[in-house]
């Protein structure tokens, strides 16, 4: 099972230790893993932005670089979407980029929901010792129902206690150039979001989108919490960063 | 009313440091969403209910000339008056043709938002007309010259406490404090105007076709009152709102109070069929019915047409993170929130509302409780690649995504230039691996940190493991 791993942008430039552990997980899954070297990004910021042109032009490319692949996997939640939901709607015709883009689009997963519902991952390489609270990021959760699918991971980690903070699903405010666009009532966003967390007892807050992470981790900081733990919920499913019992 | 959109950034941080409204803007999550959660739970079965509400919206609207004439008959045929009113000024200059013709001193209106949206109080009260809005939350609105910042419940921006103070001014009488004190003060200064009025106002939020029926569900009494003391009544409404039938209105409504305010039904339903006969001792002896276009037929048959299913019942802008935080009055327009955001640009033009259809972080929470499944987000998208088209974005913006695309597109140059943003941003994080400061992200950095990268990129790293 071939199986192609699209790093996102952003994880590429931020925090290169998601790729990693996402890519410790697939082989840990049993998948033979190809990482383009070319890849770039999804598109996402142009789509979003009214420029339907740019993101037509990136999911072309995508889609010749995973050409090989039997599955795509992406650590996180909106980049998943935006191929899988997205891509079609801006290929709706019957050409030949249309036509290769749509099967790309109907063979990318979101790494949990991947994990859990094809590769059907038997033992988890990771071990994370603590109290952790999940955020549902919106595309992931509204776009691709991944909801069940992380929890049932960390469920498998022993040492693993989940925290469930009030409207997990609510948005943290990211939006992509919404943060800064918006700046003011994104950090607000932000910050009901880092009350909820706090009042959830733990002392990590995990999710599958790092857009997401960098907000909260960017508000938690700024409020003098340098004390929770922000993580990708690769990174702690992989272990990368929960070798060390943390408290 | 009219839009001032553009700066919805500067109202937006308004709103955000004023405590009060903060305080009001609280009431959303247990007024509003929790009570339309236990409403639906308590429907058996939601999912068919909406699936069925959509399709009878998608339905209408796809011969929606053929249900208007089918109305328009129906109407006519029971002694109604049907008035089609291309753009807001006709509609206005018709309610005050009637109005004069009729001898119209002073008019009961009940809540109307299309009249809102027409700008309908100012322009009568320019005619002569004395106008009382008796809806409870548009009347204290009138009392203290303001918008309303919410399509069900206008008034939601203010706190007991300031309609206390404002009551206690503007009545002059002793200042009370009990909710129920307060409504029976306001209900003691309109029942007089109910019966002196010679014209009521109402919305309308149905037509029902096979009838010639305006319905309205309110729940304070008064859009009953309005719409059968005075002699003449006229219904303002906007032509989307036709329905084929009774029974279709019936379902409509089964899904339009839960969803706004949690109610299993309103208070009143109301179903106003023609004048009064010479045999009934209720209802007005003319009965206009306005049908408001206003770039409505517009949306037809292109990818915003969807936009017409709605239903006003504002669920969209109660789970929406933005208006929950922001209100409704920072989005410059009748109509807030996310249906206000894909309205208000269509009414009033791209240019005027650039900030409105980016003012979203597409988060879906709209789309999610939507009762007619409008998919919201996709059409804020479509609105903003309208500007974008139509060279409406700002030049740094567009050339900002210019250069992300051309690197991404070209993998060598994307490498270096992602590497050396990596290393300097690593390098300017310092120890605590954050930065306070991010020149051309003030936007960010004024209320959060900025984590560092790590130095190297994952491609980086990636290639340097496997050349060992
Ligand atoms: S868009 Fe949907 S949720 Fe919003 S007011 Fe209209 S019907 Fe209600």
């Amino acid at each position: 099972m071939r199986t192609g791993l699209f790093v996102t942008c952003l994880v590429d430039l931020m925090r290169p230790a998601i790729g990693f552990a996402a890519l410790k997980l697939l082989e840990q899954a049993g998948c033979e893993v190809a990482v383009p070297a070319t890849q770039t990004c999804c598109g996402q910021p142009g789509y979003n932005a009214g420029d339907n042109a740019a993101a037509r032009e990136l999911a072309i490319k995508l889609a010749l670089e995973f050409a090989d692949c039997d599955y795509v996997v992406v650590p996180s939640g909106s980049c998943a979407g935006m191929i899988r939901v997205h891509y079609p709607r801006l290929f709706p015709d019957d050409s030949e980029p249309a036509r290769r883009v749509r099967a790309l689009a109907a063979r990318t997963y979101e790494l949990t929901d991947f994990l859990v519902n094809i590769a059907k991952i038997q033992t988890l390489p990771g071990y994370y010792r603590g109290r952790l609270s999940y955020h549902d990021s919106c595309s992931g959760l509204r776009e691709l129902g991944v909801k069940q699918q992380p929890r049932a991971l960390l469920a498998r980690l022993p040492d693993v206690e989940l925290k469930e903070m009030e409207q997990c699903e609510t948005c943290c405010g990211f939006g992509g150039t919404f943060a800064v666009k918006f700046g003011a009532v994104s950090t607000q966003m932000a910050d009901n979001k880092c009350r909820r967390i706090h009042a959830s007892g733990a002392n990590a807050v995990v999710a599958g989108d790092l857009g997401c992470l960098l907000n909260i981790e960017g508000r938690l900081r700024r409020i003098g919490d340098a004390a929770t733990r922000v993580l990708h919920i690769a990174e702690v499913l992989a272990g990368e960063q929960g070798k060390v019992p943390c408290e | 009313m009219r839009v001032a959109a553009l700066n919805f950034k500067r109202k937006a941080q308004q709103s955000l440091r004023n405590a009060r409204l903060q305080s009001a803007l609280g009431k959303i999550q247990v007024r509003f969403v929790q009570a339309r959660a236990e409403a639906i739970a308590g429907l058996d079965d939601f999912a068919a209910v909406k699936r069925r509400a959509t399709e009878i919206r998608e339905n209408v609207l796809a011969n929606l000339d053929a249900w208007l004439e089918r109305f328009e008959q129906e109407a006519t045929r029971r002694g109604a008056v049907v008035h089609w009113a291309e753009t807001a000024a006709d509609a206005n200059r018709i309610v005050i043709e009637i109005a004069r013709a009729a001898h119209v001193k002073k008019v009961v209106k009940s809540k109307s938002m299309v009249s809102e949206e027409c700008a309908l109080n100012d322009a009568l009260e320019a005619a002569g007309v004395q106008v009382v809005e008796t809806d409870l939350g548009e009347y204290i609105l009138q009392l203290a010259h303001e918008a309303p910042s919410h399509i069900v419940a206008p008034v939601l921006h203010k706190t007991k406490d300031e309609v206390s103070d404002l009551f206690a001014q503007k009545h002059a009488l002793p200042r009370k404090t009990g909710i129920a004190e307060l409504c029976r003060e306001a209900r003691d200064i309109l029942r007089p105007h109910f019966v002196s009025a010679d014209m009521g106002i109402s919305g309308g939020n149905f037509l029902i076709a096979e009838t010639g029926s305006v319905l309205l569900v309110t729940n304070e009494g008064n859009g009953r009152m309005a719409t059968t003391l005075p002699r003449v009544h006229v219904a303002i409404t906007g032509i989307e709102k036709v329905v084929p039938t009774l029974e279709d209105a019936t379902t409509l409504v089964r899904i339009l109070p839960r969803s706004a305010t949690g109610q299993d039904i309103t208070n009143y339903v109301s179903v106003l069929t023609g004048v009064k006969n010479s045999d009934e001792s209720d209802g007005p002896e003319q009965f206009h019915i306005i049908l408001l276009d206003n770039g409505r037929s517009a949306l037809l048959g292109t990818p915003l047409q969807s936009m017409l299913r709605c239903i006003r019942c504002g669920a969209c802008m109660n789970h929406c993170p933005v208006y929950q935080n922001v209100g409704g009055h920072a989005y410059g327009w009748v109509y807030p929130g996310p249906m206000g955001s894909v309205l208000t640009p269509l009414f009033a033009g791209l240019a005027d509302t650039l900030p409105l259809p980016n003012a979203s972080t597409l988060c879906g929470a709209c789309a999610e409780v939507c009762p007619v499944s409008i998919p919201l987000p996709d059409l804020l998208r479509e609105l903003r690649h309208r500007q974008s088209e139509q060279d409406l974005r700002p030049r740094l913006e567009r050339l900002s995504l210019r250069l992300w695309v051309w690197l991404a597109l070209r993998p060598r140059w994307y490498a270096r230039a992602t590497s050396l943003a990596s290393r300097v941003l690593h390098g300017l994080g310092g120890a605590k691996r954050r930065l306070r400061w991010l020149p051309g992200a003030g936007g960010w950095t004024d209320g959060r940190d900025f984590p560092a990268p790590a130095g190297s990129t994952f491609r980086a790293l990636y290639r340097a493991r496997k050349i060992p």
